[in-house]
């Protein structure tokens, strides 16, 4: 340890370090430094001590105090799952036509609904709830409905399903008119069918084909009919398709698509939050939330 | 004064280090040069000091740590001092009353002038209402805050350490607290060595219970500019506070206790990373205080100076300069890091260079500049010039830039805000008559404090028809009213329809009021139908 420079005008000895001309000097340090950094050490044997701190091979030391990020964690969610429960209770005992006058509960229901659309229901409908025209699963947010769009019946198809082995399910079946027609009757029908929404011109002979096959389901100017799931004809919406091709398709040998019954997979209270979430997509009918706009006077009394 | 043939002054050309050079070389005499009296002084000073005769020593420390120092500065008058007591009074003054300022907001809003709403994220500040999305203002604030300081320091040095950094302020307080009831510095010393004995442990309690006090004020100020002052207040003493209140009280009166108390100078010299970054920001046209040794040195008593005229400077090694410190340092060893300017040195050597007859200015506030100008026989420029130069300027040109622009942004704010956000998944869809349907969601901000009646409408897409999650498709129109409580931000989902063959395109919101303070917002967003 030869060759001890000292700093002349302090008396004090160089450390060695050298950054652009400006030397360090040993100069000691504060004890209250020293001691707060023995107290450090302390307070680390002690958190090792009482935490789980040492990795082992499979999982780390325990600590004495039983803690664990993990322990916490299960911890905050029955306190979440409690806090849930008693919502769900309330939503349970509530009518879904009357969820909407409290708007807390709605807003449980419809942060509850998405979560469980986002589960179950995106694999066929997609996540913004739009369908595919392509597979025939029906756009949620449009204000078209096959079965009815009101809660009570968004609940029902929900709770039952379509074209399932369920006695309450929704079931409806177009039969398929291969062969029913000619080429050029077959050619009449389609450009009727697409006139009853304004995409085509009239045409005499697929009117007459259409009154004859089609109205008693889809109705005499394509009104559809809910009760039995024919789809209305004379919108601008198409479960599969407005060209012509599709509607061919769709007549002489038609797809029917099917929908899960969910009363066995999914408890009511999931349900009721479901359908709320799926009615407030946009084209919800009779959703009508106007807490302090409603009148005091019923102006609709009919006779 | 100085000799260009002594050995090369310190790393850090200290004015002070040519000085004890060109003493050895004038007298010759080793043992006069010595500083025997600033061992007296300030013991730490002596082991630092070089003493140039000696052959260099292997001075390794032998320990690996130091012992504080206690510091007992002594009582002081003047007008620095004076100005201290001004700038504690204002800032405690500020820091401890501002909670306790009502302010009439009406029914909706809290009435306490000055208040953080961490709660309901807002900020007040008299008549102003900062809203979370209006942070700029605090932002603007904080970068003011930081440019003023670049300005107060280079104009100034560090000024900001010396007067108004809250730990100089309480440890100023705490120096107080000791000399009033301890005594003054002798006293002060002589009770610090005396053993510990029931007189010694009663007046320690006592004066450790003033400290506590002190820091429990402090700590306890500190809650009240979160919720209201007056319930909080009694809310605390009745046990019935938040336990955060508590927590926060209880750190805080321990910081101050043991930083204001006890750390004191400490705090400045080793924890505080601010005075390294502030003599960085100083240059040589900086006022800071200073020593100036060419007019003090070689020091000797009146008596010596009497004997031998000529022979001596100004400065009669007195140490009231050093007794004053409140860091404990000798001034006359040239700046250094423990100096916070506080320039109470300078009101103790003014009096006695009263005293002994001689003009006053042997310790003052100086530039480097003028110390070279006046050290060779010139007069230091006047003080208005050191503070009025380029660099000055320029931070005060962005300073005051920066707060125009924010007093401009304060007056023309808006009180209402629109903000629209388009949803994507699907972008848009059919509805059964054909018509293209866009679903946005929308919040309608009103930061006043009474409800407000709104308008919102679209500009733009022909044919468009808005409706929204309270009012139904049957009432679609293009524009309708809206109600928005007071100082709440109400979230809208509105959907907008336009008809069959709309094509892609831009269009906007518009959000007015047309109520006492007539107000518009607009936003711009985009309607996106199929492509075909």
């Amino acid at each position: 340890m030869a060759n001890k420079r000292i700093d002349e005008p302090t008396g004090t000895e160089y450390v060695g370090h050298e950054w652009d001309g400006i030397e360090e000097l040993n100069t000691p340090l504060p004890r209250w430094w020293l001691w707060t950094f023995y107290a450090t050490v302390v307070w680390a044997i002690g958190y090792v001590i009482a935490y789980p701190a040492l990795p082992m091979i499979s999982k780390a030391t325990e600590g004495l105090l039983g803690w664990s990020s993990r322990g916490q964690l299960a911890e905050e969610i029955s306190l979440a799952d409690q806090a849930r429960l008693s919502v769900n209770e309330r939503i349970a005992v509530t009518d879904i036509e009357k969820l909407s006058a409290d708007p807390e509960l709605l807003q449980s229901a419809l942060g509850g609904g998405a979560a469980a659309f986002k589960v179950n229901c995106v694999q066929c409908h997609g996540s913004g709830a739009a369908g595919n025209q392509e597979l025939g699963y029906p756009n949620l947010n449009d204000d078209d409905w096959i079965w009815g769009g009101d809660l009570t019946a968004i609940e029902y198809t929900v709770t039952h399903g379509i074209r399932q082995p369920d006695a309450d399910e929704r079931q409806g079946a177009m039969p398929a008119f291969e062969g029913m027609f000619d080429r050029d009757q077959l050619a009449s029908l389609v450009q009727h069918v697409q006139s009853l929404s304004g995409r085509a011109d009239p045409d005499p002979i697929g009117a007459q084909a259409y009154a004859d096959n089609c109205a008693i389901c889809h109705g005499p100017v394509g009104e559809g009919d809910r009760t039995l799931g024919a789809p209305r004809l004379n919108d601008a919406i198409w479960l599969r398709g407005g060209s012509a091709d599709a509607i061919r398709a769709q007549i002489l040998n038609p797809k029917m698509g099917a929908m899960p019954g969910w009363k066995d997979r999914l408890d009511p209270v999931t349900i009721k939050m479901l359908t709320v979430y799926v009615h407030s997509l946009g084209g919800g009918e009779d959703f009508v939330e106007l807490p302090e706009e409603e009148p005091a006077a019923e102006v609709d009394e009919q006779p | 004064m100085s000799n260009p043939d002594a050995p090369g002054p310190g790393p850090g050309g200290k004015p002070g280090d040519g000085r004890d050079w060109s003493v050895v070389v004038e007298d010759g005499i080793a043992k006069t040069n010595a500083p025997v009296s600033s061992a007296v002084a300030s013991p730490g000073a002596a082991t630092r000091r070089h003493e140039p005769h000696e052959p260099p020593r292997t001075h390794l420390p032998e320990k690996l740590y130091e012992k504080r120092k206690q510091v007992h500065n002594k009582r002081i008058d003047g007008p620095f001092r004076r100005f201290k007591w001004l700038v504690m009074l204002v800032t405690l003054g500020i820091y401890y009353l501002t909670p306790w300022i009502r302010w009439d907001r009406g029914p909706y809003a809290p009435d306490q002038a000055v208040l953080v709403d961490l709660a309901n994220r807002r900020f007040f500040m008299f008549g102003i209402e900062i809203w979370p999305h209006e942070f700029y203002f605090v932002a603007g604030l904080l970068i003011m805050a930081g440019i003023g300081l670049f300005l107060v320091t280079s104009a100034v040095g560090r000024a900001w350490c010396g007067y108004a950094c809250p730990q100089t302020v309480w440890t100023d307080l705490y120096q107080h607290i000791d000399r009033l009831i301890d005594g003054d510095r002798n006293a002060r010393a002589r009770l610090d060595k005396a053993p510990w004995g029931p007189a010694k442990i009663a007046r320690r309690g006592f004066k450790w219970l003033i400290y506590l006090l002190i820091a429990f004020a402090t700590g306890g100020a500190w809650i009240l500019y979160f919720a209201d002052a007056p319930t909080l207040f009694r809310d605390f003493f009745t046990l019935q506070a938040d336990p955060i209140a508590y927590a926060t009280v209880a750190i805080l009166t321990a910081t101050t206790f043991t930083l204001g108390g006890f750390m004191r100078e400490q705090v400045c010299i080793y924890m505080c990373p601010w005075p390294r970054i502030q003599t960085a920001m100083m240059d040589e046209h900086s006022l800071m205080v200073t020593y100036k040794d060419w007019r003090g040195e070689p020091r000797g008593s009146v008596k010596k100076a009497q004997k031998n005229p000529g022979r001596y400077g100004d400065c009669i090694d007195c140490t009231e300069c050093v007794q004053v410190c409140p860091t404990g340092i000798d001034i006359r060893e040239g700046p250094q890091i423990g100096c916070i300017t506080c320039a109470l040195c300078i009101d103790a050597c003014d009096r006695v260079m009263k005293d002994i007859g001689r003009p006053r200015g042997l310790i003052d506030y100086a530039t480097l500049e003028d110390c070279e100008r006046e050290a060779a026989g010139g007069h230091a420029r006047p003080a208005w010039k050191a503070l009025l130069r380029p660099r000055t300027l320029v931070y005060l040109g962005v300073w005051s830039a920066i707060g125009l622009a924010l007093l401009f942004a304060l007056g023309t704010r808006t009180r209402l805000d629109l903000t629209v956000s388009p949803d994507r998944n699907p972008p848009f869809m059919l509805l059964s008559d054909g018509s293209v349907r866009n679903s946005y969601t929308l919040k309608l901000r009103n930061m006043t404090q009474t409800p407000r009646t709104m308008e919102l409408a679209i500009e733009g897409l022909e044919g468009g028809r808005i409706w929204t999650d309270t009012i139904p498709l049957t009432e679609a129109a293009r524009r309708h009213t809206l109600e928005v409580p007071a100082d709440e931000t109400r979230t809208v989902r509105a959907y907008v329809a336009a008809p069959a063959g709309t094509r892609q395109q831009d269009f906007a919101f518009t959000l007015t009021t047309s109520d006492r303070q007539p107000e518009a917002d607009r936003s711009e967003t985009r309607f996106d139908a199929p492509e075909d």
